[in-house]
């Protein structure tokens, strides 16, 4: 019998709500199975178990936020009975061995969750891998947990002015709202349980903004105060430095038109991608800016889990990993890309994309300016910028013509690397951009 | 004012794409990506989907006849007549 708990989606994550159930007691789950979904402040993240077994039992009911580290569910491993012949609907586990929130005020998951004083473990470490399995042996006495007893929700903020989900029903497996919707209402402090859509019997952006704003709605978003918290460590921590170079994208251009000539538009190429492709394969040469800097030390990773900047329309910014970017032939990691944007866009993606990615790509895109300056995501220790790419006056066989060309930008910690690497990566990625047909 | 069947399948997907921008609020002669805010992930989407739709190969060379609302909406008039 092992818990599954809250996993750590990235260094600046401290609590999470269960939003989602997608096994039910008694199933079967193997490793990379979707378990279910979290609601964090970056929106809906699927959560995937790292071991076989049996789902014995949820722990915490849906709509409860609990902080990183606490047990969600437990799974009984291949073989194992359950330990007690409890129905799945009793009440969760004494408390002495449950460190959830009491039932009875679950927090909305629309109010912040977080307590500076509460923060349960140094979030360095990218996900708490479930599979550091504390294993408990089938007798009646549990070890005690090792998470800290997680916060009650604090008697003295103000009581929630929106009804959390009702308790005496089942809650819904998954509520009819649109992304859009989901987004708004988090940025609203507007539980979509109380809202009847209009239309029909799902709830839409338009029902949404036909509902008063809230008094206590927060200004500031959570998904701001995510970046600002990750934000501020970095700054704090990280010894930035700074390139930048120019780069020619004539050759990468003329390719992807070449290519996409006669490709229907499901198998087109963006030059995003063979930029992308292009800073993969140079990282390989310069592992000192792809990997995690945890506990003092640089852990390089082999594959580059390329992490790629994606910015969300109603505010804020993500940067999940396009995985083994490295190894993806160009038009694999295309697809990549526009699987991944269409699903950070629709607001939901998964764990591990938040929290492996070794390196980022930040790209402002044609309408952005001509260059960018990355500030890095820990514990990651580079980020590579892309400017808006553009006609611009440039010498090219000794005569100055109209080129297409881009900035490109390092931002990169000097506990791990120097100017002079740095300046070999970026050239090495322009090098990689001029002879596109070899990516 | 009534769309023809292009600009309402036009307008529907991008209200996917973009559902905070309202077709009344843009200048629908202006440039499409500017007036809704999308980069070229979005638009390569939203070719995707009404050539889908409308079973139309929508060629990169033919980009340049999709810039503007009216544009992009005349264009597929013309491609599906």
């Amino acid at each position: 019998m092992s818990e599954f708990r809250m996993p750590s989606l990235g260094s600046d994550m401290e609590a999470g709500t269960l939003v989602e159930q997608s096994v039910a007691p008694g199933e079967t789950v193997k490793r990379g199975d979707v378990i279910g979904a979290v609601e964090t402040q970056k929106g809906v993240i699927e959560i995937e178990v790292f071991q076989e077994g049996v789902l014995d039992k949820w722990l915490v009911d849906l709509g409860t936020t609990v902080p990183v580290g606490a047990p969600l569910a437990m799974i009984l491993e291949a073989g194992e009975k359950p330990q007690e012949a409890l129905p799945p609907d009793t009440e969760p586990l004494p408390p002495e061995t449950v460190p959830t929130p009491p039932e009875t005020v679950p927090t909305p998951p629309d109010v912040d969750p977080v307590h500076p004083d509460t923060r349960p473990t140094e979030p360095d470490i990218a996900p708490s891998p479930p599979e550091v399995p504390e294993t408990t042996p089938p007798e009646p006495t549990r070890a005690p947990p090792e998470v800290p007893p997680s916060p009650t929700v604090e008697p003295d903020s103000p009581a929630p002015e929106i009804e959390p989900f009702p308790e005496a029903e089942p809650p819904p497996s998954r509520m009819r709202i649109t992304p859009a919707a989901r987004r708004l209402a988090a940025q609203r402090g507007i539980d979509p349980v109380t809202l009847v859509s209009a239309s029909g019997d799902v709830l839409t952006r338009r029902d949404l903004e036909a509902t008063p704003p809230s008094k206590s709605s927060p200004v500031t978003t959570d998904f701001r105060a995510a970046i600002a918290a990750a934000m501020s460590r970095s700054k704090r921590e990280i010894p930035h430095y700074y390139l930048s170079h120019d780069v020619d994208l004539t050759a990468a251009e003329a390719f992807v038109t070449t290519q996409n000539a006669g490709r229907p538009p499901t198998e087109r190429l963006l030059l995003g991608a063979v930029c992308a492709k292009a800073i993969a394969t140079a990282l390989k040469k310069y592992p000192e800016f792809n990997g995690h800097y945890v506990n003092d030390q640089f852990q390089p990773s082999k594959a580059v889990h390329l992490g790629f900047a994606i910015n969300i329309r109603s505010g804020g910014l993500v940067a999940p990993a396009l995985f083994d970017a490295d190894s993806q032939d160009l038009d694999a990691l295309m697809l990549s890309m526009r699987d991944l944007t269409a699903r950070v866009r629709a607001g939901r993606f998964r764990a591990r994309e938040l929290s492996e990615a070794t390196v980022t790509l930040t790209s402002l895109g044609e309408r952005g300016t001509d260059a960018v300056f990355g500030v890095i995501y820990p514990p990651q220790v580079a980020i590579v910028g892309m400017g808006a790419p553009r006609l611009r006056p440039a010498l090219h066989e000794n005569t100055v013509t109209a080129r297409l060309q881009t900035t490109l930008t390092l931002a990169a910690d000097h506990r791990v690397s120097d100017g002079s690497r740095g300046a070999l990566l970026l050239r090495a990625i322009d090098a990689q951009l001029q002879k596109p047909e070899t990516l | 004012m009534t769309l023809s069947q292009t600009a309402t399948a036009l307008a529907e997907e991008l209200y996917k794409i973009a559902p905070d921008i309202d077709l009344d609020d843009i200048d629908r002669s202006a440039d499409l990506r500017e007036e809704y805010d999308i980069d070229s992930m979005d638009f390569l989407n939203l070719v995707t989907a009404l050539g889908k739709r409308f079973q139309l190969e929508m060629p990169e060379a033919d980009y340049p006849r999709m810039q503007t609302f009216d544009d992009f909406a005349a264009y597929l008039d013309e491609k599906t007549s």
